[in-house]
C-alpha cells in the first residue's frame, strides 16, 4: 500500500514537471502548427537564467526566500527576450510552409541555441542548492519529500488554470481558439493573426523556460540538458493528442504515473515503458487521446 | 566572376601578396639548430556535451599543461629529458562529442590526414569498443585514457592499442572489499547506475562480488534510469523504501551531481551510506551536499586519495597555476597516458637520441612499467597492454565546506585486478567466495 501511495506520489511530481514542458510544446503547436525542436534548447536557457541569477542573488549573501519570484522572473525575461525574437527574427519567414519545414528550422534553431549556451556559459556545469532544500520536508509513511516538490505540483496546476482561463476566459482566447480552427477564415473576419502567433510562441517560451527554472535547483544545469526533456514532452504531447492542452495534462499524468510505477515495481523496464505507453495509444488513437478526427477540407 | 580571370586581374595579384605575407608572419622564425620533427598526438576527449565540465575538461586541461611543461624540460625524475626523447611533444585536440560513428571518421581523419603519431582518447566506453579494431587496421598506436569497459582487452586482443587506466571490474571489486570490512552487520544493499554498458558493469561487478563475500546480502533494489535522466524523485523513493544499508553507484557528471543535488535534501544519503565509485568529480562543486560518512572513490589513487610523490605535486602544481581548481581524476589518467608514452618512447630509444620505429615503441610499451602521479602504472593484462593500478575508497568528512577523508584504505592492484588471461566476471565468482 504505502509502494503504491509513494508511485501516485512520484509519479504526480514528475508529471508537474513534464506538464509545464509539455504545454508549452503543445500551445505552439495547436496555434501555430509549428513542432518546436527549439524547445529544449528553450527549457535550458530558462534553467541556465535562473541558476544565474538566483546564484548571484545567493552569493550576495540576500534574502534566499526571494529566490522563488527570481526563478520564476528569470523564465519571464527569457520568454519576453527570446520569444519575439525568435518569431519576428525567424519564424515568420516559413509560415504557411509544409510543417516538415517548421521542423528543419526549428531543429536548426535548436543546434544554435545549444552552441550559443555554450558561447555564453561555457562546458561546466552550474547549481543553485538553496531553493530546493529552502522550505524543508515532509514524512510521508518511510519517506521524505521536499516540500519544494509540493511546489512545483501547485505550480504546474496554477499553470494548467490559468492557461484555461486564458484560452476559455478571455477575449484572446477566443481569438486564439479561431485562429486553431481555422487560420484563413479567422484572418478573413479580421482577427489579427500575426499578434496571436507573436503573444503565442511568447507564451510557449515562458513555458519551456518556466520548467527550466523550476527544475533548475534540483539539477545540475549542463550543456545538452534540454535534449532528454523535448523526448519526454514529446512522448507526453503525442500521447495526449498534438495541440490539445487537457491532452498535454493527461499525456503528463499517464506518462508520469506509468514511469514511476515501473521505477518502484519493475526498475529493468523503466527505460521502455513509456514507449510502450505511446505505443499501445497510437496503436488505438492514433492522433492522441484529445485530438478528434479532423474533416477534410476541400 | 570565372578562375582564370580572377587569376589574371590585379585584385588576385593583391590578394597572393596578403597571403604570403600573412604566412610568413605565422611562420615561426627558424632555429639556430636543425628542429627536431614534433611528435603529433591527437587527443580526443569530450569537449562539449554534458561529460565536458567533470570529465573531458580536466583531462584536455592536464594534456595541454603536462606537454608544456615536459616540453620545456621541467618534469620531475624520471622524465626530465625534453619531450618524448627530445622530441618536441604536439598535441591536437578532438572534441568526442557525437558518437560511434562520428568518433570512427574523425579517427581515420586525424590518423589519415591530419598524420598524427599516436592518438590518446576517449572517455565513453562505447568509442573504445568502436574504435579499438579501427585503430588496429591503421596500425596507429593509440592509448585508451579514461574508459572503464574491461570488453576491450578482456574480448579480443590489440598490438597497437594500449589501456593506461585500469578497467571498470577493480573499482567495483574494490568497492565490496572496502564496504565488506567497513560494514561487519550489512545486511543488504542497492544500486543506482545508468542503463549503458559502463552502469551495467559497474553494478554487476559490485553485486557479483558482494554476493561472493556475503552470500546472505539482500539487494532491495537496482535503479537502472537512462543515461542524462535528470530527475531521480523515483528512484529515490524506491531506494529509499527499502532501507538499504548501502547504495552503490556509479554515476558520473551531471546526472552524479543531480542525484546527490535531490537525494541529499531527501536525507536518502543519512539512512543509507552511499558508495560513489566515481564520486571525487563531485567533492569539491558539491562538498556541501555530500554528508559525512559517504563514500567516495576516484577510479584509481587519484587526486585527494594520490600519493605524496614528486610526480604528483608537479601535477598539481602545474595544473592549479593554470586553470585555479584542483586536478580531479580525468586529469590523472591523462598523465597517466602521456606519461606512459614519454616512457616507452624513450625505453625504445634505448638510451641514444634515435627516432624508435612504432614497433619499438609497442615493444618498449608491452608488459612495462611507469611511474605516474597516482603511483606505479603496471601493463599487465590484455598480452601487456592493459593498465592495473593500486586504487583508493575513503568516507568523506566535512569540515568547514570542504570534505576531508577518513577510513581511507588502499587497495593493491594485484588485489583488485584479475589475473592476466581471466576475464573478470569468472575472476570475482572464483576469487571472493567465502569458505
Amino acid at each position: 500500500m504505502g509502494d503504491v501511495l509513494a508511485v501516485v506520489i512520484d509519479g504526480t511530481i514528475y508529471a508537474s514537471w513534464l506538464f509545464i514542458i509539455a504545454a508549452g510544446l503543445t500551445i505552439v503547436y495547436g496555434v501555430m502548427r509549428i513542432l518546436n525542436m527549439a524547445h529544449g534548447s528553450l527549457y535550458a536557457l530558462g534553467a541556465y537564467a535562473a541558476t544565474s541569477v538566483v546564484g548571484a542573488w545567493i552569493r550576495g549573501g540576500r534574502a534566499p526566500l526571494v529566490s522563488y519570484a527570481l526563478l520564476i522572473a528569470a523564465a519571464i525575461a527569457v520568454g519576453l527576450i527570446f520569444g519575439p525574437l525568435i518569431e519576428r527574427g525567424v519564424l515568420r519567414f516559413v509560415y504557411g510552409r509544409d510543417e516538415i519545414v517548421m521542423v528543419l528550422v526549428t531543429y536548426a534553431l535548436f543546434l544554435i541555441l545549444e552552441d550559443a549556451i555554450k558561447l555564453v556559459w561555457g562546458v561546466e556545469s552550474y547549481f543553485i542548492t538553496e531553493p530546493y532544500g529552502l522550505l524543508g520536508t515532509v514524512e510521508i509513511g518511510p519517506l521524505t519529500y521536499p516540500v519544494y516538490s509540493g511546489a512545483l505540483v501547485l505550480a504546474a496546476i496554477v499553470t494548467g488554470l490559468l492557461l484555461r482561463w486564458g484560452i476559455y476566459g478571455t477575449r484572446y482566447g477566443k481569438l486564439l481558439v479561431a485562429v486553431i480552427h481555422d487560420r484563413e477564415m479567422a484572418a478573413s473576419l479580421g482577427v489579427n493573426v500575426r499578434n496571436v502567433f507573436l503573444i503565442t510562441f511568447t507564451l510557449g517560451t515562458m513555458l519551456a523556460a518556466l520548467g527550466g527554472a523550476l527544475t533548475a535547483p534540483t539539477v545540475s544545469v549542463v550543456p545538452g540538458m534540454g535534449v532528454e526533456t523535448i523526448v519526454l514532452a514529446f512522448a507526453v504531447v503525442v500521447v495526449g493528442g498534438l495541440g490539445s492542452m487537457p491532452g498535454a495534462a493527461l499525456g503528463s499524468l499517464i506518462v508520469g504515473l506509468v514511469r514511476s510505477a515501473a521505477v518502484h515495481f519493475f526498475p529493468q523496464v523503466e527505460l521502455f515503458s513509456i514507449y510502450l505507453v505511446m505505443a499501445l495509444v497510437l496503436a488505438l488513437r492514433p492522433r492522441g487521446l484529445f485530438v478528434a478526427p479532423e474533416a477534410r477540407k476541400i | 566572376m570565372s578562375r582564370s580571370r580572377l587569376a589574371g586581374s590585379p585584385l588576385s595579384l593583391l590578394l597572393a601578396l596578403a597571403f604570403a605575407g600573412s604566412a610568413q608572419a605565422q611562420a615561426p622564425a627558424p632555429a639556430p639548430a636543425a628542429p627536431e620533427k614534433p611528435f603529433k598526438v591527437g587527443v580526443v576527449t569530450f569537449l562539449s556535451g554534458a561529460a565536458a565540465g567533470p570529465f573531458g575538461v580536466p583531462a584536455r586541461n592536464a594534456a595541454e599543461v603536462l606537454a608544456e611543461s615536459i616540453n620545456a624540460g621541467k618534469a620531475p625524475a624520471p622524465y626530465t629529458k625534453k619531450g618524448l626523447g627530445g622530441r618536441p611533444l604536439e598535441v591536437v585536440f578532438l572534441d568526442e562529442a557525437g558518437g560511434t560513428a562520428k568518433q570512427v571518421s574523425e579517427y581515420r581523419d586525424l590518423v589519415q590526414r591530419q598524420n598524427v603519431d599516436a592518438v590518446i582518447g576517449y572517455i565513453s566506453s562505447g568509442d573504445c569498443l568502436a574504435v579499438a579494431p579501427v585503430a588496429e587496421e591503421l596500425k596507429k598506436l593509440t592509448l585508451f585514457f579514461d574508459c572503464g569497459t574491461p570488453r576491450i582487452f578482456e574480448e579480443n586482443s590489440y598490438k597497437y592499442l594500449f589501456r593506461t587506466d585500469a578497467h571498470a571490474a577493480m573499482d567495483n571489486v574494490a568497492a565490496a572489499l572496502y564496504v565488506d570490512e567497513l560494514k561487519p552487520k550489512l545486511k543488504s544493499i542497492a544500486g543506482i547506475n545508468q542503463n549503458y554498458a559502463w552502469g551495467q558493469d559497474s553494478w554487476n561487478d559490485f553485486e557479483a562480488t558482494m554476493k561472493a563475500l556475503r552470500p546472505d546480502v539482500q539487494v532491495t533494489t537496482s535503479q537502472m534510469p537512462k543515461l542524462l535522466a535528470g530527475q531521480y524523485g523515483a528512484e529515490i523513493s524506491a531506494l529509499m523504501s527499502g532501507s538499504p544499508d548501502v547504495i552503490h553507484s556509479s554515476f558520473w557528471g551531471g546526472d552524479l551531481d543531480a542525484f546527490i543535488l535531490q537525494a541529499s535534501p531527501r536525507g536518502l544519503f543519512k539512512k543509507s551510506t552511499a558508495l560513489l565509485t566515481a564520486g571525487e568529480t563531485a567533492m569539491y562543486k558539491l562538498a556541501g551536499q555530500i554528508p559525512d560518512g559517504t563514500i567516495i572513490g576516484a577510479r584509481g589513487s587519484h587526486g585527494v586519495f594520490a600519493p605524496d610523490n614528486e610526480l604528483n605535486r608537479w601535477l598539481r602544481a602545474t595544473y592549479q597555476d593554470r586553470y585555479s581548481v584542483p586536478p580531479v581524476y580525468p586529469a590523472y589518467h591523462m598523465a597517466q597516458a602521456i606519461l606512459g608514452l614519454k616512457s616507452a618512447y624513450e625505453k625504445a630509444q634505448g638510451g641514444g637520441a634515435g627516432e624508435p620505429s612504432v614497433d619499438a615503441i609497442i615493444a618498449a610499451f608491452e608488459n612495462s612499467s611507469f611511474e605516474t602521479p597516482s603511483g606505479t602504472i603496471k601493463m599487465a593484462l590484455g598480452k601487456g597492454h592493459q593498465a592495473i593500478e593500486e586504487t583508493v575508497y575513503g568516507m568523506a568528512k566535512n569540515s568547514g565546506g570542504k570534505l576531508t577523508f577518513t577510513h581511507v584504505k588502499r587497495f593493491p592492484a594485484e588485489k583488485v585486478n584479475p589475473p592476466e588471461g581471466t576475464k573478470s566476471a569468472d575472476w570475482i565468482k572464483a576469487a571472493f567466495s567465502k569458505k
